[in-house]
């Protein structure tokens, strides 16, 4: 079974900075799952955690019911760094890249079997850069340079997989890409865990959401998540909202309306906040399954209290 | 002709060019990890910091190697806590430790200066070099050759990305702390050769020149390599003929061999990247 488990983690910083308090959190596969927080809020934080990068002061990380330690040896955690983090300028070739995701497997001098080049090769089709596999990192758009180190969290082949805002300056159509590759991931049965400060992309395709602010606020199925009552408590006074209702657009427009962003996509709520989604079809039936949803959980709710 | 051959007929000077030639090997080959890492300036303030454990080897007795190597160690040590416990940026840490220590390392020599002198120590002088102390070289040269043969493609990794080093169960802080210990190694068999003043540059300028004449990574190792070796040969063979000190001519020469590299490389040099902006405008 895989899992991902946080258990009360407390990481205090050397300058006396307490990153993140008291955060649990347990994610089992297949899911993709969505970390949401402002700049400053821990994602990063629990990110490192979660990955071993750096030790709680208090509290535990488990994976698979293991110790992180042992996760590392295993390979049993994937990662894909944000770009900034990568020294773009280094000599090293995209194939090069993605050979260090199966370093784990080899031998002690690290030198590649033919199954390491398979998965190698395997791994840069699936992303559609084993054309460009020569290339040095450096020569790549902004879309590909992503897919690279995508490609080399593929080659590893963990079944847990981490990736740091991965849809930062990168290109709608690389999006796509990434978000079906992830999609098939999840099929697949891995877990994966995607930090972003992209609140429209979130219900595009993660079923799962952790809202974190210095802690964990709360997490579960992006439907009962991704309320604007949790929302306001994860991003505080951060957010910007265009309410319809209290704009022109009430007067006249009835239902015609075009909302534009550059990179980020909008988050769109309806009258009570539940979701709304970009497409509507294969989500029809969605407003009766939710009033449907609605109803049960009051029923529940009066059958507890006349108990 | 036979001008040109006479540094051959001398014991000391085939031993001096060799000698230069194995340290110019490895310091070049280390110096593209170096280059790689961001660590030219470590690399200097370690060539630097040697000293009084050279010193000190001297007076007890001991392999100058081991002495050299241990204040090495202790240096890297202090700059590391002083910058984990003080809110000081790295430079300015680096240049008060190594400052330090190389000021120590002076003074004791300066105390007794009838055992050592203070200008083979800061100068080098390879061509009187006493043939312990090249077995000492070999000794310190092949171990660190080994050592990166055996480790060279995870130092690569932490150099890299140090973080996926971390998620294949890799000890990236103690891969960092074996390329700081190979630094020092190599520090001390740099001083031998060109002094403790320029023994910094032989474990940067190779790496910097191979760094701009490729973009892969086992091409700039071999670069580096070579180019360490060669014009650590040439300069030796050179300085006969000069009469000047060695380490000034094989630094210098590699440093016109950087010169060559940042004008003529063929993709980062100054006239590619010139051609290169004229092909973009004219496009």
């Amino acid at each position: 079974m895989l899992t991902l488990e946080a258990n009360q983690v407390t990481v205090t910083y050397p300058s006396g900075l307490t990153a993140l308090r008291d955060a649990s959190l347990r994610l089992s596969g297949g899911t993709i799952c969505a970390l949401v927080g402002v700049n400053g809020s821990g994602k990063s934080t629990l990110f490192k955690s979660l990955m071993g990068f750096l030790t709680p002061t208090h509290g535990s990380v488990s994976i698979n019911g293991r110790p992180v330690r042992e996760a590392q040896k295993q390979s049993w955690v994937a990662y894909v760094p944000q770009a900034e983090e990568v020294d773009w300028t280094f000599p090293v070739s995209v194939h090069d890249v993605v050979m260090m995701g199966r370093y784990g497997g080899m031998n002690f001098l690290r030198i590649p079997r033919a199954s390491d080049r398979a998965a190698v090769e395997q791994s840069l089709r699936r992303v559609g850069l084993w054309d460009l596999r020569d290339r040095q990192i450096g020569e790549l758009s902004g879309g590909q340079k992503k897919r690279v180190f995508v490609a080399r969290a593929l080659a590893q082949s963990s079944r847990i997989i981490l990736l740091d805002e991965p849809f930062t300056g990168v290109d709608v159509k690389t999006e796509e890409a990434i978000i079906a590759l992830l999609r098939e991931l999840r099929a697949e049965g891995c877990l994966i865990l995607v930090s972003t400060h992209n609140l429209g992309s979130v219900p595009e395709f993660c079923d799962q959401v952790v809202l974190i602010n210095r802690t964990i606020l709360c997490y579960g199925p992006t439907d009962e998540v991704f309320t604007p009552e949790n929302l306001t408590e994860a991003f505080g006074g951060a957010l910007r909202a265009f309410e319809f209702d209290r704009s022109t657009v009430e007067a006249h427009d009835d239902r015609q309306v075009t909302v534009l962003t550059d990179d980020e996509r909008p988050l769109v709520l309806g009258k009570r906040g539940h979701l709304e989604y970009r497409e509507r079809q294969g989500r029809e039936a969605l407003v009766s399954e939710r009033e449907e949803r609605e109803r049960a959980a009051r029923a529940a709710k009066n059958g507890a209290q006349e108990d | 002709m036979e001008t040109l051959l006479t540094p051959f007929r001398y014991d000391f000077m085939l031993t001096a060019m060799l000698t230069c030639s194995l340290v110019g090997l490895v310091c070049g080959l280390l110096s593209a990890f170096v280059t790689l890492k961001g660590w030219s300036l470590m690399g200097d303030a370690l060539s630097h910091a040697v000293v009084p454990g050279v010193a000190l080897a001297y007076y007890a007795g001991l392999p100058f190697a081991l002495g050299a190597f241990a204040t090495g160690l202790l240096a890297a040590w202090t700059m590391n806590t002083v910058r984990l416990k003080t809110p000081l940026r790295e430079d300015a840490v680096i240049g008060v430790v190594f400052t330090a220590f190389l000021a120590l390392g002076i003074l004791l020599i300066s105390l007794r200066p009838s055992q050592i002198d203070l200008r083979t120590i800061i100068l080098g002088n390879v061509l009187a070099i006493a043939r312990e102390d090249v077995i000492q070289l070999i000794v310190v040269s092949v171990a660190v050759l080994v050592a990166l043969l055996l480790k060279g493609r995870d130092l690569l990794l932490v150099c890299f990305d140090p973080n996926q080093a971390r998620v294949l169960g890799l000890r990236a802080d103690l891969l960092q702390g074996f390329l700081l210990a190979l630094l020092s190694a190599t520090a001390v068999a740099a001083l031998q050769a060109v002094g403790a003043v320029l023994a910094a540059a032989m474990v940067i300028t190779p790496g910097a020149t191979a760094y701009l004449l490729t973009d892969r990574f086992s091409r700039l190792l071999g670069l580096a390599a070579a180019l360490g070796a060669v014009t650590s040969f040439v300069g030796a063979y050179l300085s006969y003929f000069l009469n000047g000190a060695t380490g000034g001519c094989i630094v210098t020469l590699q440093s016109a061999v950087f010169i060559l590299a940042l004008v003529f490389a063929p993709k980062h040099g100054l006239l590619a990247t010139r051609r290169a902006r004229k092909e973009a405008a004219a496009a």
